[in-house]
């Protein structure tokens, strides 16, 4: 198991490395610091002086790859390519435009996403699987068609007016929350409850349709029909049977995305006004600092990873057909 | 007049001609024609793909285009108007230019805001002051309105109803005895008289009232469908080349060419995906604006910015594609007629054009079709998060996201969402039902279920 896992995580190590390469080459060679410094003291007049001042204040004068005029390891070492971006494999993500510590506000910020992004996961995993459990259960009537309908008219709908409408209806019309905004600590329920809902609305529509194809999937295997043969009740099948097989791939499936949670909601937190991770990225691509788009860039890649290889390992534990190899 | 090719118009046509020959080609084969049979015998399908196929019909409309002729000059030369318009910006006629001052709400004959009005005396007052062109043939507005509506409704309504009439007369013989001629009768007539009532209240009524620039919502709206749908279509198009090149070859030659393109792809995956299209676009947003010289006007600068935002949401997404193609290759270069093709020494491009490609086909098209309706949603997200369409451009993340405000004022400016809202919903919900049913008619893993 853990020779497994640590050849995972070697073999985890060239991806970050090419996602790493990837985001250099967009921001340092396609777009260079030179084109950075000009829009932000504006495109018509800046002055090169201008430009160079403003480089030097964000470390982004050095050569990119070699250092030519440093001695020794600082040929390597003082560049923007290691500056900027291996630096990031210790989780030195620099400072942002406005002079603060990146993985600081990393830190501080990753609690409101969570508390946003966590139960809208969970609660919303658990609606998903009981509408489309409900849905097998009523299997071949209208219930079931009716609620197909419903459910591809839901996922037709855009996430934005889900909180649109449910911030008119919930804090507009009826006034039961704040619009938007954020308190921490037990106040924070008053803020939160409503972009959980309106998430775990906005995603029912996609998610229980496809449960319900996986749960379909499994009902119509061979042990299902000799449950069902050997005289069990329908509800003890779906149950017993189907829900605990059909949970397999759904629960893998889960743990995949769990680590990704962390990287909170963009569109969500920055409607409802929550200082999360999400809210952070979209202020930084609307002000286009770069250096913040990089981390998060960077920070996504790593969890992406955490999730797959949480995933094999998720596997082998509830399918003992599946074994590590 | 000057006619003016973009980008995207060209591969709209493009896609146009594609899609004609694709049809061409599935009629002169049965067993290409087979599954289709199974969508057309599926009212929902037909249904679906009818209302597809109006809003392609205003969006290839929206894609010819051109400039007109300025008078000429005192030199005798001809300039153009910076201008570029469109076929369906003519067809629109009044909907384009009459503009009121500001928001004004659906069917309303005053603005929706107060303003000093000079009465006749030439004293003034703060009252909504009559609409320029909205309902502006009334006399008196207050008695008349509710009637003329209702009576050019009647008349719009009875036009539609006609002009259905003929055409269904017109297609009758060539649609034969199709299994699902009812529906193509009823949703052809919902259609036209959706559109005869369009026709005959937009021309004296701002139907879905005017934005905060006075600018009519219907048009805006009408705007809108050609970017979602070139959006839809061509995203997945121009990735097309890349997923099903990589995703065949990483299939069928294995070893080392696999392990390149699934490092590829683990690692396009691994950038979240808004994060890797909002860094693209903003760097290919410096780009433009460090070379204004690039464009002539501004609906090319944003037509390239359109086409980029394609290409760039392509890359994020077509590497499910190539996962998908990679599998199912694995699975037919084992099949028997390939192993035989092999071994009387037909070359690999031969086997893989031949043998490979016409059976994983129907992969490709599903996710073709598929991907759609995810496309145009997420293109409303993008231009609310401030990396989609040209601001310029009408699409409907941008009214979304300029409407968005609207419902905190007081009282309640709700008709640009509710139009953004309906026109969308129609799009992406008649996609979704339309792929469904590909899917199913396609993929023998879902028909057991069925």
């Amino acid at each position: 198991m853990i020779a497994y896992l640590l050849r995972r995580l070697l073999y985890a190590l060239p991806i970050l490395l090419g996602v790493n390469l990837l985001t250099f080459a967009l921001f340092f060679l396609v777009n260079t610091p030179d084109d950075m410094a000009r829009l932000h003291l504006g495109v018509k007049r800046v002055t090169p002086d201008a430009v160079e001042k403003w480089k030097a204040a964000r470390g982004y004068d050095k050569p990119l790859f070699v250092n030519a005029k440093a001695d020794g390891l600082g040929k390597v070492t003082d560049t923007i390519f290691f500056d900027k971006s291996l630096a990031m494999f210790a989780f030195q993500f620099g400072v942002s435009d406005d002079d603060r510590d990146i993985a600081n506000e990393i830190k501080t910020r990753m609690w409101p996403s969570l508390a946003i992004a966590l139960p809208t996961f969970v609660i919303g995993l658990m609606v998903d699987v009981s509408v489309a459990l409900i849905l097998i259960f009523f299997r071949r009537t209208y219930v079931e068609w009716s609620g197909v309908v419903a459910l591809v008219a839901l996922m037709s709908v855009s996430g934005l007016f889900y909180i649109i409408g449910g911030q008119f209806l919930f804090a507009k019309v009826w006034q039961l929350a704040p619009i938007s905004g954020y308190q921490s600590g037990f106040n924070a329920m008053r803020f939160v409850w409503l972009p959980i809902l309106v998430g775990i609305v906005s995603g029912v529509g996609a998610g229980a349709r496809w449960y319900r194809t996986l749960f379909l999937e499994e009902a119509n295997k061979d042990y299902v029909r000799t449950a069902r043969a050997k005289g069990l009740s329908e509800t003890a099948v779906l149950f017993r049977h189907v829900l605990k097989n059909g949970m397999v791939p759904i629960l893998t499936g889960a743990v995949a995305v769990f680590p990704l949670l962390f990287m909170g909601s963009l569109i969500l937190e920055s409607f409802f006004g929550i200082p999360g991770l999400g809210s952070y990225t979209i202020n930084a691509i609307s002000s286009q600092d770069f250096a913040i788009v990089r981390a998060m860039v960077f920070l996504g890649a790593v969890l992406y990873i955490v999730g797959l290889i949480l995933t094999d390992v998720s596997y082998t534990l509830v399918d003992p057909r599946v074994r590590l190899s | 007049m000057r006619p003016v090719l973009l980008w995207t118009d060209g591969l709209i046509f493009l896609l146009l001609a594609g899609l004609i020959a694709f049809v061409l080609l599935v009629r002169r084969h049965e067993h290409l024609r087979a599954p289709w049979r199974k969508v057309a015998a599926n009212p929902v399908a037909v249904a679906a793909s009818m209302v597809l196929l109006y809003f392609t019909a205003v969006a290839v409309l929206d894609s010819i285009h051109f400039r007109l002729a300025l008078p000429a000059g005192p030199s005798g030369e001809t300039h153009y108007s910076p201008e570029v318009k469109s076929v369906l910006d003519v067809l629109s006629g009044p909907l384009a230019t009459q503009q009121e001052k500001s928001y004004s709400a659906p069917f309303a004959t005053h603005l929706f805001t107060k303003e000093m009005v000079t009465l006749p005396g030439g004293s003034q007052v703060r009252a909504y002051p009559r609409l320029r062109f909205g309902g502006a043939s009334l006399h008196d507005p207050d008695r008349d309105r509710i009637g003329d509506i209702l009576g050019r409704t009647g008349l719009g309504l009875a036009g539609g109803g006609l002009f259905w009439l003929v055409l269904w007369f017109g297609i009758r013989p060539w649609y034969g005895q199709g299994a699902s001629r009812r529906t193509v009768r009823y949703t052809l007539l919902v259609l036209c008289l959706i559109t005869g009532f369009l026709v005959a209240l937009a021309t004296h009524y701002h139907v879905f009232g005017t934005d905060k620039v006075g600018q009519d919502v219907l048009y805006i709206t009408l705007k809108s469908i050609r970017t979602g749908v070139l959006i839809g279509a061509l995203t997945t198009l121009v990735t097309l080349p890349l997923s099903i090149g990589l995703g065949v070859s990483a299939g069928y030659f294995g070893g080392r060419v696999d392990d390149a393109v699934q490092y590829l792809y683990t690692t396009l995956n691994a950038i979240p995906g808004v994060l890797l299209i909002a860094a693209a676009v903003l760097i290919m947003q410096t780009q433009l604006e460090s070379h204004p010289g690039w464009f002539e006007t501004g609906t090319e600068r944003a037509d390239l910015r359109l086409l980029f935002l394609c290409l760039i949401l392509g890359m994020t997404s077509w590497t499910g594609l190539a996962r998908l193609l990679r599998g199912e290759t694995l699975k037919v270069r084992e099949l028997d007629y390939v192993m035989a093709a092999r071994a009387f020494g037909v070359s690999n491009a031969r086997i893989l054009l031949r043998h490979i490609l016409p059976n994983v086909q129907h992969i490709v098209l599903i996710s073709v079709v598929m991907d759609f309706s995810g496309l145009v949603l997420a293109e409303a997200v993008l231009s609310y998060v401030g990396v989609g369409v040209d601001p310029t451009m009408s699409s409907f993340g941008n009214m979304i996201n300029g409407a968005r405000l609207e419902l905190a004022r007081e009282p309640v400016v709700w008709w640009q969402l509710a139009a953004a809202f309906v026109f969308m919903f129609v799009l992406v919900l008649s996609a979704n039902l339309f792929a469904d049913s590909v899917q199913d008619a396609m993929d023998p893993r879902s028909r057991r279920n069925a």
